[in-house]
């Protein structure tokens, strides 16, 4: 039997209720739309890349609890980091929410990311935890064309 | 008078768990539970019956020939058609529309034509539409609806012209529940020389269907979601109509003589049957029939509007939760969206209790976008429901409250 709790933790439920970085920046990099067509999730992320380096980061959408307390807790992590290290905790957001029931996040890795890491006992919503870092993914490495989890 | 702990113990699934919980099915919208009486008619004509139909000289393909020719004339017995030609084999709703659509593409649009759906359409009954529109610069016209999500038959009147060419409208909303007022909107439509399209997909399930009363010139459904197998589907067409556009897929079944140069068609319905059909499926709507039948329509009304109504007063009850989708004539189905919490959230915690519901768009988004939500929750009954799974939904509700606290 999972537990409701392990998924909405009380950060996850925060970050949903209110999302840090929850703005558009007139002036970005990048932008790119990502949407989970299953469930209508929906954002908007847009990047401010210094060379190497996220220099500020923020997004609109909406969507269910999962999906906009992933982006919100994203944008925490990633801002200030160098693309790599941002393509690094990508690697390990991915490895947690898809690892299985019985998998052991990095959670020193993952600092509070790892609040998610209840969604790897629901199969369902692993998509909604990872649009936000696929669309991050997008506006770092690819062509900034819009990101469906279909 | 039935009862439906009776009627339940006809359907097997109904007494498998979810989670550990009693299995709460309210996902009747998407697709429907199976009785045993559907099930052994599948087994039995896969175990006694199993032959090609149409062309055995032998004793075993006759009874084949029998079994699903007498299904089609059940079927057209369901849906009063005055024919059993007119009742086409398919594989759902989908392709009845694809079919229309499809021939009607190749036959009788034109540029500068009108196609008239509505506002509640589901994409089955829009896309179609528009790649016909794509192929042949006909255009797309829209019935709107109000916030309850009921049609505005006077934009309907003000739609209707001489370039129409087909008005083709849901009977029920799969994301709202609405009851459409077809025998009106066919009246308006006949006025203006223009024939209609009936989705009936969600319609078969729980209300009685008379396509000549009800004016319809084609009518689909889909067998799985009115107690029947997946893959098997049927478009109803007036005779006329069928007769008048040409064959959809071409192939073994539909000819009548072939050589390489010139083939001619196969009257009706196998002008329309290329290839072996969905034997086993179609003896399996045909049992599914049989089955609603036995029930009675009348039971099965009154029963579904008990639950609707209960369901309605004990969600409406919740604070925070709001009804979308409160048309007059609505059938069993029951969209909602909770203050602060998204669809999807609802359908995972819910899950937990064994509730089985349906969280996002339903295939309606131009709805969700007219009525301002990004996705509903939508709980969907069938005649085997009770008032019990209503009181587990409504706990499960308030329970989705508590996590978000």
């Amino acid at each position: 039997m999972v537990d409701l709790r392990e998924l909405y933790q009380q950060v996850v439920l925060d970050h949903n209720r209110s999302p840090r970085n929850f703005r558009t920046i007139p002036d970005a990099t990048r932008t790119v739309e990502g949407t989970n067509p299953l469930c209508g999730d929906q954002i908007t992320l847009q990047v401010v890349l210094d060379g190497d380096v996220i220099q500020d980061i923020a997004f609109t959408g909406s969507g269910c609890a999962i999906s906009q307390a992933s982006a919100s807790l994203m944008t925490a992590a990633v801002k200030g980091k160098r693309k790599t290290e941002a393509e690094a905790l990508f690697r390990a957001f991915h490895a947690m929410v898809t690892g299985g029931p019985d998998s052991e996040p990095d959670t020193k890795v993952l600092g509070k990311l790892a609040a998610l890491g209840g969604v790897r006992q629901f199969p369902a919503r692993v998509k909604c935890a990872n649009l936000a870092w696929h669309t991050l993914h997008e506006a770092l490495q690819g062509s900034g064309d819009p990101v469906s989890t279909e | 008078m039935r009862d439906v702990a009776t009627v339940r113990r006809d359907f097997p699934v109904l007494a498998g768990t979810a989670n550990g919980k009693p299995l709460v099915y309210l996902d009747n919208a998407a697709t429907s539970q199976k009785p045993r009486q559907v099930i052994e008619a599948l087994t039995r004509f896969y175990t006694e019956e199993n032959a090609n139909i149409h062309r055995g000289v032998y004793e075993l393909s006759q009874r084949a020939t029998l079994a699903y020719e007498r299904a089609r004339a059940n079927i057209q017995r369901f849906l009063n058609a005055a024919d059993p030609h007119e009742i086409v084999f398919v594989r759902g709703a989908t392709e009845a529309i694809n079919l229309v659509a499809t021939t009607m593409t190749r036959s009788r649009l034109r540029r500068e034509d009108e196609i008239v759906v509505s506002a509640m359409e589901h994409h089955s009954n829009i896309v179609p539409w528009q790649i016909a529109c794509e192929l042949t610069g006909a255009r797309l016209r829209v019935i709107p609806m109000n916030d309850a999500g009921e049609l505005d038959l006077e934009a309907l009147a003000a739609l209707l012209n001489e370039r129409t060419r087909l008005v083709a409208v849901t009977h029920v909303s799969n994301s709202l529940g609405t009851i459409n007022p077809v025998r009106t909107i066919a009246r308006m439509a006949h006025d203006a020389g223009v024939p209609v399209l009936v989705d009936g997909a969600q319609a078969a399930p729980h209300l009685p269907i008379d396509v000549q009363d009800l004016g319809a010139d084609f009518y689909a459904i889909s067998g799985h979601k009115m107690f029947g197998p997946t893959g098997i589907g049927v478009l109803y067409g007036r005779t006329e109509l069928l007769d008048d556009l040409p064959p959809y897929q071409g192939g073994g079944e539909m000819i009548r003589s072939v050589t390489f140069e010139e083939t001619t068609y196969a009257p009706l319905p196998a002008k329309f049957e290329a290839g072996t059909p969905h034997i086993a499926g179609a003896i399996g709507l045909g049992a599914a029939v049989d089955y609603i039948r036995h029930l009675s329509w009348d039971w099965i009304e009154q029963h579904e509007h008990d639950l609707l109504a209960y369901a309605t007063e004990a969600l409406t009850a919740i604070p925070g939760v709001r009804i979308i989708g409160t048309a007059r004539e609505k059938a069993a189905v029951l969209s909602f969206v909770m203050d602060g919490i998204h669809a999807h959230d609802i359908g995972t915690i819910l899950d937990q209790e064994g509730i089985a519901i349906r969280a996002g768009h339903h295939c309606t988004q131009p709805v969700m976008e007219r009525l301002g939500v990004p996705a509903t929750a939508r709980a969907s009954f069938a005649f085997y429901n009770t008032r019990a799974e209503v009181d587990a939904l409504a706990q499960g509700v308030a329970k989705v409250r508590e996590v978000f606290g």
